[in-house]
């Protein structure tokens, strides 16, 4: 009875897609567990518009994105339960996997599965890990929690809002908070360039006169019960803060959009290793783990800048988990490592099976910092086997390098994906 | 005059160098594909934008909306004030038109999500 061939941990736009793919690959007895009580996981909270252009060939808000892939989760017949949070993940003894749950309708139990796709997603860095001195008084809220509770709760949270941190969910923040009648008075990024893309930092900031202060960050909050306002300097190039730069701000809210944490506590616990330099599962070119049967895809894996890549990479996962289940779970063949050289701070995936590689495997990567006139290459030893031109790379937006599987032939061990300046 | 912006087509964002004479942009440059084009041209001479916000329903759920097309950058806040002056009634569906010629744009305000 509580036997499955696939259950997909995680409702939002990765478990969805995976496990469309995967009933479309004819995985037919899976199972969807989503903890909230609708499906779309964050974008249900993105109001905003911008996705959907490559998945869709239009321009959707994030509920429209997460309404159009639900549905097709309903069409499909495709089982899930809803307001059902995971509370462990283990391997069996007969390699099966145990997801023990936990929901009104089930109490806890434990239900076991062949393949297990993780799709979780993330979650943001909260002020405890940024070691911002000073009290802790009401009005300084999470970018991610601010927003739920206007979008979703329809709450009023502040009139004078100062935002730490330029990822895109404090860009996105400082135009609702305007558009809701607040004063923005100012955007302060640690870093010489911002976190979050470049259309947000025109339509969202440009647009509405909101001053964005590239090496600045917080050093102070004053307020004791009620946040009153904080204290914002100058960095210098190792990000310290340079003594006599303080500027004060007064607001009754301050909004931290300082990076986003894949949410793997699960993951861990289930003997999966976790690549320090994303937070998420070190995973091989079908995006399964070093636990067989094991898959992960989207922000759980690591943080995407577009749901449309959540969505494509989790569309492999669920393809690559269906052919796991269907094939057994047997994982031959030769395996290379992927290294991040010079300017690639991690690629996933981290190894690729050359037996098991499909026609074309992607390669996603971000870079260290901002890089201009550039080329991406990819190297074997002193071969090289692909080069590509960009005249500009930023963390802040994800490069997907696609590779064909003839030309992972002749490798050895080892291919390294780095940056190199184009000789003038 | 040559004018240079950001696009902001798509998460791309390039950069556009515009030259424009007697309000006109007569050519485009530094963009990828044809939005980017029109993006500059729009922008010099009529910048628009979609607006996205919420809407109160009659049950206290405020209910995600936009702007069906973009409308005339100048539009913006009297879009979002006519939107926070109406409310509407539960279910409604995703795509249902809740407001008429928004703000005199011409442009309906639609329902994103379906709400129960």
């Amino acid at each position: 009875m509580n036997k499955y061939d696939l259950i997909v941990i995680g409702g939002g736009p990765a478990g969805m897609a995976a496990a469309l793919a995967a009933k479309k690959a004819g995985i037919d007895d899976l199972l969807i567990i989503e903890r909230d009580n609708v499906f779309g996981g964050i974008l249900n909270q993105c109001i905003h518009n911008g996705f959907g252009l490559h998945t869709f060939k239009e321009e959707l808000t994030g509920p429209e994105y997460a309404e159009r892939y639900a549905d097709m989760v309903i069409q499909q017949n495709i089982p899930f339960e809803l307001e059902t949070m995971v509370l462990s993940l283990e391997t069996t003894t007969d390699a099966m996997k145990a997801v023990t749950v936990i929901s009104s309708k089930r109490g806890v139990q434990t239900l076991y599965a062949k393949a297990v796709i993780l799709a979780m997603g993330c979650r943001e860095r909260p002020r405890g890990a940024l070691n911002i001195p000073g009290f802790r008084p009401q009005g300084v809220y999470t970018a991610g929690t601010a927003q739920k509770l206007v979008n979703l709760q329809g709450v009023k949270i502040g009139k004078q809002v100062v935002i730490l941190g330029s990822g895109d969910i404090g860009l996105i923040m400082a135009r609702r908070m305007t558009l809701e009648g607040a004063k923005v008075s100012a955007v302060a990024e640690l870093m010489p360039y911002s976190s979050g893309l470049k259309r947000n930092i025109v339509q969202c900031l440009d647009d509405y006169g909101i001053p964005l202060l590239l090496s600045h960050t917080v050093v102070d909050i004053k307020g004791k019960e009620k946040l009153e306002g904080v204290y914002i300097a100058k960095v210098d190039e190792k990000c310290q803060p340079i003594p006599g730069t303080e500027v004060y701000y007064p607001c009754d809210t301050l909004l931290l959009s300082c990076g986003l944490i894949p949410e793997n506590e699960l993951t861990v616990g289930a003997g999966v290793m976790i690549d320090p330099r994303t937070n998420g599962a070190y995973v091989n070119e079908s995006l399964q783990t070093n636990v067989n049967g094991v898959f992960a895809c989207g922000n759980v894996l690591h943080v995407h800048d577009l749901v449309d890549f959540v969505s494509e990479e989790s569309q492999r996962a669920g393809e690559n988990a269906a052919r796991f289940i269907l094939n057994g779970g047997s994982e031959s063949g030769k395996t290379i490592e992927v290294k991040a050289g010079n300017g690639v701070r991690y690629t996933v995936p981290c190894r690729i099976n050359i037996d098991n590689a499909p026609e074309l495997t992607h390669i996603r990567f971000r870079v260290t910092g901002v890089y201009k006139n550039v080329s991406i290459i990819l190297k074997s030893g002193d071969t090289e086997l692909m080069r590509k031109r960009s005249q500009i790379l930023v963390p802040s937006e994800m490069v997907d390098l696609i590779i064909q599987k003839n030309k992972l032939s002749d490798i050895d061990d080892t291919i390294e994906v780095f940056v190199e300046e184009v000789q003038k | 005059m040559i004018k240079e912006l950001t696009c902001i087509c798509c998460p791309m964002g390039c950069s556009l160098k515009a030259e424009v004479e007697n309000d006109e942009v007569i050519s485009v440059s530094g963009n990828n594909c044809i939005r980017g084009e029109n993006y500059a041209k729009s922008e010099i001479i009529a910048p628009v934008r979609t607006v996205t916000t919420t809407i109160m329903s009659d049950s206290g759920i405020p209910v995600p909306v936009k702007t069906k097309d973009p409308v005339a950058k100048g539009k913006i806040f009297e879009t979002v004030s006519q939107i926070k002056e109406t409310s509407v009634h539960l279910p409604i569906k995703m795509g249902e038109i809740v407001i008429k010629n928004v703000a005199d744009t011409g442009v309906d305000i639609v329902a994103t999500r379906s709400v129960k």
